[in-house]
């Protein structure tokens, strides 16, 4: 049994990280504790750097980076976005470092509980980006951004999402594989580029005009696309070794579905409950879960959308003057089908509110009135909005 | 074709010498050997660095006993004419003239 | 036969500029094994546009405030590999005293084996002379501008980094200045021996921000120390100030100020507070 914190931690002590960079943060503070702990133990053979601020974590997760290191680090809300200027540079120099993240909403207000604002804000950033429902899948997912991150098709950061206290907090079963196992599964070779060598000295980070830049930016845009190839690879290599399946997104109970429920995280859970419960009256309702957001499966979840009526896109974030981020790319994914479904997106479970089979039925009541009528296009669920209707300037 | 890498990684160190920056010069300074005594001063403070240490036996001196010492000789190729080497000689053995192009 | 300097001339940094001369000097002495760590300022910007480079050491830039932490990570990764190595941040005043203080801070506290060099031209100039922390009271800049209302320019005392990472206890912390080039010298050398945080403050003459000659970059600097503006001192562990030049007849604060145009405002009465407070300074550090 394993906290997803610490699901995150045993990953990085199998990973054999060389060099851990940290700053507490609620809620994944538990991943530096522990990794301390099995560093005291003499369980972990890594450099534990406790930093001053998230933005020297991530900083000195560059610097070790560029010395070779394999570096993971963790993170959260307030603490993500303070990295936010240097996650863009790390994925611009292409260094292959692996974060945990418990999603956690951002201030204002000061909030602790769960949401994906903290990661759908970065989602420009450059890192490979996947989002666990268990805490099985945030130790395996873990482990595979090594290996993808490290492809020399790829070298690009990864973030894996576990959501706050749901899964950070809470004990799980959790299959941890065997030393051995992993070892050969990522092993711990020496990067195959140019690192910062005295024998070889090069400069890391220089200055890009506008007659360079962009071709920077294109080479980083095709090594997502590669990541794309390298996923799939990766995950079924990692399904023939440990019998775990995995995939860019899931699919469950589609095949005659006419209204899908599109998920992240945790929440997966509680929806597949709902649909199998409404599915025994008689409801026709499939459940796709999105693994991986970046790169962003669109190929794959055109192709699952086919033929289906109505998609909920159940957004666990706002992008304010827009809507819910998901629902954004999930329309763009579907531009040029030939018959699209009708998209309705759900704003829900914002700073750890609840998600529950009331907030489904609510969804779902919209989602089969949008298979004849217009319905609005964002739906906020669960929110008293009358009393927003009288908010008090004060 | 543009040479483009990983995370633009520059592997050639020091390749900067490709950029002759002595076409920025607008004053030229020149080292008069007859009066230099090879205190080097202008070697420390050439900020660029465009000044280099040559055997100093081919050059003229204020004393043969001198000869002896290495040398000052400016990179024109590099010196982008600043004068710091004209203001800090002790001798004044560097004149400062209008560069002709 | 030309030297091998570890610094490639035909970088873009202005005719002029004192800081090239300074890195030259601290990477001659340190070596080929030594890993930079630049901040953003004229010196990553000017030295490393792509796809050229004067740098003949490992280099790397990441971002303007946060060397400090870039080190601490290369220095924990070479810790793992048992490497041995030079570890030297270069940044500018803002990069420094300002934006970088925190990762600064966190460097020297937690103790990590790495020399950090603050080059300092007493503003951003990088970006057009705006006032920095480590600006001196009564200077102009682009941003403590001089007018009717505001007769001084820069309002505020300079921020005493140096004094600041010592009273961290930093293993080495010494002032430098090229004009005084034994002392220079013998610091530097001192700074690769010593082990853990070490810290560096070397003035710089910028001739486009200080409105100066460039050829006098320099003298300045020596009128610098000489007025006892700038004290040459060094101290090891938080432990008591050494100076390590104390001038036989100090030169008036004038001398140092008519060769900078960006003083050229400053009234006789501003001047002469200035000058009480150099005195001060020195009256308390009096042997």
């Amino acid at each position: 049994m394993l906290r997803g914190n610490e699901s995150v931690a045993y990953a990085f002590k199998l990973a054999r990280i060389d060099v851990f960079p940290m700053f507490p943060i609620t809620p994944s503070t538990l991943v530096p504790e522990r990794i301390s702990k099995f560093i005291a133990d003499g369980e972990l053979d890594a450099e534990f750097i406790p930093l001053e601020s998230e933005h020297s974590a991530i900083s000195a997760a560059i610097g070790a980076s560029l010395k070779g290191a394999r570096v993971g680090t963790a993170t959260a809300s307030q603490g993500l976005a303070l990295m936010h200027e240097i996650l863009f540079i790390a994925s611009g120099m292409r260094l292959p470092i692996v974060m945990g993240i418990g999603n956690r909403a951002l201030s204002a207000p000061i909030n602790i509980w769960c949401d994906h604002q903290d990661t759908m804000a970065e989602r420009d950033a450059g890192w490979l980006q996947f989002y666990a429902e268990s805490n099985q899948e945030g130790l395996d997912l873990i482990l595979m951004a090594f290996k993808i991150s490290e492809d020399k098709r790829v070298l690009l950061p990864s973030m894996v999402g576990l959501d706050a206290f749901v899964l950070t907090h809470t004990m799980e079963p959790v299959d941890v594989p065997e030393q051995e196992e992993i070892d050969e599964f990522i092993g711990k070779k020496k990067p195959e580029y140019l690192t910062l060598d005295a024998n070889n000295p090069a400069t890391f980070g220089a200055f890009g005009s506008p007659s360079h830049y962009m071709e920077f930016k294109y080479a980083q845009y095709l090594a997502m696309k590669n990541a794309s190839v390298v996923i799939d690879e990766v995950f079924s290599e990692f399904t023939s070794k440990f019998g775990r399946k995995y995939s860019k997104i899931n699919e469950e109970m589609m095949d005659d579905a006419d209204i899908v429920f599109i998920t992240l995280g945790s929440c997966t859970g509680t929806a597949r409950e709902f649909i199998k419960m409404k599915r025994k009256e008689g409801k026709k309702i499939g459940l796709l879960k999105i693994t991986v957001f970046r790169p962003f499966p669109k190929e794959e979840i055109r192709k699952a959308l086919k033929g289906k009526k109505v998609v909920a896109v159940i957004d666990r974030n706002i992008s304010f003057g827009f809507g819910g981020a998901v629902y954004g790319e999930v329309a763009a994914a579907m531009n040029g089908m030939d018959e699209s479904p009708k998209i309705v997106d759900f704003i829900v479970g914002l700073g750890g509110r609840d998600i529950t089979f009331n907030t489904f039925e609510e969804v779902l009541s919209i989602a089969e009135k949008a298979m004849n009528e217009e319905v609005d296009e964002i739906n906020w669920i669960d929110v008293d909005k009358e009393a927003v209707e009288k908010e008090e300037i004060i | 074709m543009k040479e483009i890498t990983r995370g633009a990684v520059v592997k050639d160190a020091g390749n900067s010498v490709v950029n002759k920056t002595g076409s920025w010069r607008t004053f030229k300074p020149i080292i008069n050997y007859e009066k230099c005594i090879r205190c080097m001063i202008c070697w420390i403070y050439c900020p660029e660095p465009s000044i280099y240490k040559e055997d100093g036996k081919d050059y003229d001196a204020p004393k043969e006993p001198i000869k002896k010492l290495p040398v000052p000789v400016i990179d024109y190729d590099y010196c982008k004419g600043c004068g710091i080497c004209v203001n800090e000689c002790p001798v004044k053995a560097i004149d400062f003239v209008k560069e002709v192009k | 036969m030309k030297d091998e300097w570890l610094f490639a001339p035909g970088h873009g940094m202005c005719a002029g500029c004192v800081v090239p001369a300074l890195v030259k000097h601290i990477l001659a002495i340190a070596g080929k094994n030594t890993f930079v760590v630049n901040s953003t300022g004229c010196l990553e910007v000017a030295t490393t546009e792509y796809p050229r480079t004067s740098w003949k050491v490992p280099w790397v830039h990441v971002a303007f405030e946060n060397s400090a932490a870039v080190a601490s990570g290369i220095e924990a990764a070479m810790k793992k590999f048992g490497e041995e190595g030079n570890i030297i941040c270069f940044a500018g005043d803002g990069g420094t005293a300002d934006i970088g203080m925190q990762a600064l801070s966190g460097m020297v506290e937690r103790g990590h084996d790495v020399l950090y060099v603050m080059y300092d031209n007493e503003a951003y100039m990088n970006t057009g002379i705006q006032r920095s922390g480590a600006t001196p009271y009564g200077a102009w800049t682009t941003t403590s501008e001089v007018g009717k209302a505001n007769p001084i320019g820069n309002l505020r005392p300079k921020k005493p980094v140096a004094d600041i990472i010592a009273a961290h206890k930093a293993a080495y912390v010494a002032t430098v200045n090229l004009a005084f080039f034994q002392d220079f010298k013998k610091k530097v050398e001192k700074a690769m021996k010593v082990k853990g945080p070490r810290f560096l403050h070397a003035i710089v003459t910028c001739p486009t921000g200080w409105r100066a000659d460039p050829s006098k970059g320099i003298e300045i600097m020596r009128l610098a120390t000489e007025t006892g503006i700038f004290p040459l001192w060094e101290n090891e562990n938080g432990g008591k100030k050494r100076i390590t030049y104390r001038p036989k007849k100090f030169k008036p604060v004038k001398e140092y100020f008519k060769l900078q145009s960006r003083f050229r405002h400053l009234s006789d009465d501003i001047i002469e507070k200035i000058q009480e407070d150099v005195d001060r300074w020195w009256k308390e550090h009096s042997e």
